[in-house]
């Protein structure tokens, strides 16, 4: 079977750090921290204030009627939101592809909960008759691949992976399986995700898997750091186009990148604990080169998992030295997490695009917040400024809870 | 203000439709294309602002805006 290329030919943004690819990657650049005390919530009880909330957000109503967005959980609007940015930029509109021929595959990690929370509330105080009709599809996870389809008219293959915190990077990686497959002809993919309520503040924090610097909301994200003490929740999408490479090429399309390398694994270690010498991540990283065909040496830029946990940080590491070996002293490997915080289910698709935007402009976005490193993570992590560097191949990692594992690699355009 | 007005003042909260577009006459499949969930939705509302209990079959009588208007004066009484 013929396995065809795929090309990136579209990317859409929102996190704390902007509303926008531009705004984000400016910002990201220039080592802002997009976390702040939390503005949405009365926070007062909760054990953690803080997190990457996003900022001044206005759904295009052409995107979502007025009525609905009173309706539907935000983790569907940042979708729509990312989705046209990308969807605009690669002009798969213009495309002549059939409409069967695009689909769309997003990640999200635990779908609505604040209108989970909202509809539990009315039923406890009002009864099972104040349970709204919409509170059903505005939850389920696979809601945001279903509007986006709706409003597109995209009828090829659409659904949602759930797999935590590597949901939108699996999602990633089974689009581009479906295009080297060639059943489809453009997949729309990414993750999104937006779950700063009580409720999962409550449960992560009791996990003891958050940072407790209230205090210090843009010192809180600290990967490699010796005083991290837990990730800080994100939110927001990160949507990515891709295309069957031969005809992105036919139709003129701009070319961003190509991806070139998948691998997904399991620990089989913990629940949440990632495997201590990191060894389903490296699977996971070995697959992915495997496929790409590309020499390890080639890779120059990795966007970690990094969360900033006092464990996870140190695993990743190890898998990295292992898989990378002497050329892992030579990798540049940064965690935008300390910038972002932690976009949980959406990860994977905005880290995926800061690897393709620093393959299209060089430039390695930092990890903030890295004063004194912790001498058990001992990469050179881009600390704290950008550096250029002119990467051939990025590579994401992504890992969830249940020990599931995702790594991607991306390839720099050259015309 | 009147019954009337305030029926209408809710449906055009709950649809972002304009008020002055809304009267007695308008339908809500017709003229405001509302869906069966948007209905359930919208009467649930109606329930909190009006304090009766609307029972499912009794809603699929009411049409309009009209309907209502009638049926929250019959159920005051």
């Amino acid at each position: 079977m013929k396995i065809n290329r795929v090309a990136v030919t579209g990317i859409g943004a929102i996190c704390g750090l902007g509303n926008s690819l531009n705004e984000v990657w400016e910002n990201a650049l220039a080592g802002k921290s997009g976390i702040s005390t939390l503005e949405r919530h009365k926070t007062e009880g909760w054990a953690v204030n803080f997190g990457g909330e996003v900022k001044n957000f206005k759904l295009n109503p052409e995107l979502m009627e007025l009525k609905d967005q009173d309706r539907f959980d935000l983790f569907n609007q940042y979708a729509l939101h990312a989705g046209d940015e990308a969807i605009k930029m690669s002009g798969i509109l213009d495309s002549g592809y059939e409409k069967s021929k695009i689909g769309i595959i997003f990640g999200t990690g635990l779908g609505g909960f604040p209108h989970i929370e909202m509809n539990h509330q009315a039923y406890l105080e009002k009864g099972p008759r104040r349970v709204s009709p919409f509170f059903i599809p505005s939850v389920i996870p696979n809601m945001a691949p279903g509007l986006m389809s709706i409003h597109y008219g995209f009828q090829g293959i659409n659904f949602s992976i759930a797999s935590a915190c590597a949901s939108s990077a699996h999602a990633l990686g089974v689009a581009a399986t479906e295009i080297m497959m060639g059943r489809q002809d453009a997949m729309i993919s990414g993750g999104t995700e937006a779950v700063i309520t009580g409720y999962t503040i409550a449960g992560f924090s009791n996990m003891k898997a958050l940072s407790r610097r209230n205090e210090e909301p843009t010192r809180a994200s600290r990967p490699y750091d010796v005083d991290r003490d837990g990730f800080v929740m994100g939110e927001g999408a990160g949507i990515i186009v891709l295309e069957n490479y031969d005809k992105a090429v036919a139709r003129g399309a701009k070319i961003l990148a190509e991806i070139v390398g998948f691998g997904a694994s399991a620990d089989a270690h913990h629940i949440t604990a990632p495997h201590p010498e990191g060894l389903g991540a490296l699977i996971c990283m070995n697959q992915a080169l495997e496929l790409s065909g590309i020499r390890k040496e080639d890779v120059g830029y990795i966007n970690a998992h990094g969360t900033s946990t006092p464990l996870g940080d140190i695993a990743e590491t190890q898998a990295i030295k292992k898989a990378f070996g002497d050329h892992a002293k030579n990798l540049r490997v940064s965690s935008t997490k300390s910038m972002t915080g932690h976009l949980l289910g959406a990860a994977g698709g905005l880290e995926s695009i800061f690897c393709i935007q620093a393959l299209r402009t060089g430039m390695l976005p930092p990890t903030i917040n890295l004063e004194n490193q912790d001498p058990q993570c001992d990469l050179d992590y881009v600390a704290n400024k950008p550096q250029k560097r002119d990467p051939q191949y990025a590579l994401n990692n992504s890992f969830g809870f249940g020990g599931t594992n995702s790594s991607t690699i991306f390839k720099k355009f050259i015309s | 203000m009147e019954l009337q007005d305030k029926v209408i003042k809710l449906v055009s909260e709950a649809t972002k439709m304009d008020a002055a577009n809304i009267s007695l006459n308008t339908s809500f499949v017709d003229d405001l294309n509302l869906d069966s969930l948007d209905m359930v939705e919208l009467m649930m509302k109606m329930e909190d602002e009006f304090g009766v209990e609307i029972p499912e079959d009794e809603t699929e009588n009411l049409k309009s805006i009209g309907d209502v208007v009638t049926y929250l004066k019959a159920k005051s009484h």
